[in-house]
């Protein structure tokens, strides 16, 4: 359940923010979570939620974006989309992928007052 | 609120460190700043993790100012690591200065055995939190004042999910599993596998009595982690723990593939 620590590292990333460019509260929060970030949208959700009480966030809406999993096939040299962190290759079946997205996690965008 | 310093319910206490001391009153979140305006959109591009990711960075500077080399140590509960621990300190007597970091979320059970040993150890109770994160090795640091080119063990909670994502500012990762866990472990758990730097599989006394596939384990371990090292040991018959007390005592066993 580190869900409930990464949203303790929103907040505190959203204070720093509030004093940087000055704003009071904040509305909505668009996060990035990759398929390979080790957390999950659902358990983030469920946190954001508790962790946001009482701080500038509260009642703030949480949109999550899900990029697609990249990885880069040395045989096909080109980027492809996997489900898994060790998905083979959909286009030649090659493992050993090298890993290129879908490991964000990231606060891309906010709605603040 | 706050599972990372624990101030609140389920309390990080770290062994020698109070509540009062700088090291937590440092983390307490900031006032609100004051209201302003209309709502607007604000781009900050900003990763989650990166008050963590800066604080391990201070901690990896700190290891290398004074050329303590720094292991991160993940496993689940109950592979071994603290048995391993043990092991390696007791059979490196004399040889390499050691010293322990213990997560585990209540009791100092580890940091005693480890102290029973004669090496130095302090203990993290993470309360709430699943994982160790890079502020609290920080506080850590501050009692423990490992000595200077040693090598410093970090056994972070058993918990083969939640320490993957926190950097803890070590040189290297090592996972642990052990054959009495199954050889699918490393896909069950990509992320924390995918992150190591060495993958010890442990028990392997044990595997006269089992039906596990060695070949197996360690071909699901390369399908997540290629780059990886992988060594197979008993901490209790002392197998293959000379390649261990190598990787760790010779920069250049490490370097070597």
């Amino acid at each position: 359940m580190h869900e409930m620590s990464l949203c303790e590292g929103i907040i505190s990333v959203l204070e720093a923010e509030a004093k940087k460019q000055n704003f009071a509260r904040v509305k909505t929060v668009w996060l990035e979570v990759g398929p390979f970030s080790g957390a999950e949208p659902e358990a983030m959700k469920f946190c954001f939620d508790a962790v946001t009480r009482g701080t500038l966030a509260e009642n703030a809406r949480l949109e999550i974006v899900t990029p697609t999993g990249q990885g880069f096939c040395g045989t096909c040299m080109k980027t492809v989309t996997i489900a898994e962190r060790y998905d083979p290759c959909p286009v030649c079946g090659a493992v050993l992928l090298q890993i290129t997205g879908g490991e964000q996690l990231r606060i891309k965008e906010l709605e603040v007052v | 609120m706050c599972a990372t310093c624990g101030c609140g319910h389920g309390e990080v206490r770290i062994e020698g460190v109070t509540h009062d001391t700088d090291h937590f009153k440092s983390f307490r979140p900031a006032a609100h700043a004051p209201d302003v305006s209309p709502a607007r959109m604000v781009q900050i591009e900003q990763d989650i993790l990166s008050k963590n990711n800066d604080l391990a960075g201070a901690n990896r500077k700190y290891f290398s100012m004074r050329g303590i080399f720094a292991l991160n140590m993940v496993s689940s509960p109950g592979s071994g690591k603290t048995t391993l621990l043990v092991r390696t300190i007791t059979d490196l007597k004399g040889k390499l200065p050691v010293a322990v970091i213990e997560g585990d979320q209540e009791t100092s059970n580890d940091a005693e055995r480890i102290r029973a040993t004669g090496a130095a150890a302090v203990q993290i109770n993470t309360g709430r939190g699943c994982h160790l994160d890079a502020h609290m090795v920080m506080g850590a640091l501050e009692q423990l004042k490992p000595a200077p080119a040693s090598v410093l063990f970090i056994e972070n909670v058993g918990n083969l999910v939640c320490p993957a994502a926190f950097d803890l500012g070590e040189a290297a990762r090592v996972a642990l599993f052990s054959v009495t866990e199954g050889e699918d472990k490393p896909l069950k758990y990509p992320d924390i596998f995918a992150s190591a730097d060495l993958v010890l599989i442990n028990k392997i006394d044990l595997l006269p009595h089992l039906s596990y596939d060695m070949a197996k384990a360690e071909a699901n371990v390369r399908r997540v982690n290629p780059r990886a090292r992988i060594m197979t040991v008993s901490a209790t018959s002392g197998e293959g723990l000379a390649e261990w007390y190598q990787w760790l005592s010779d920069p250049a066993a490490r370097a070597a593939a």
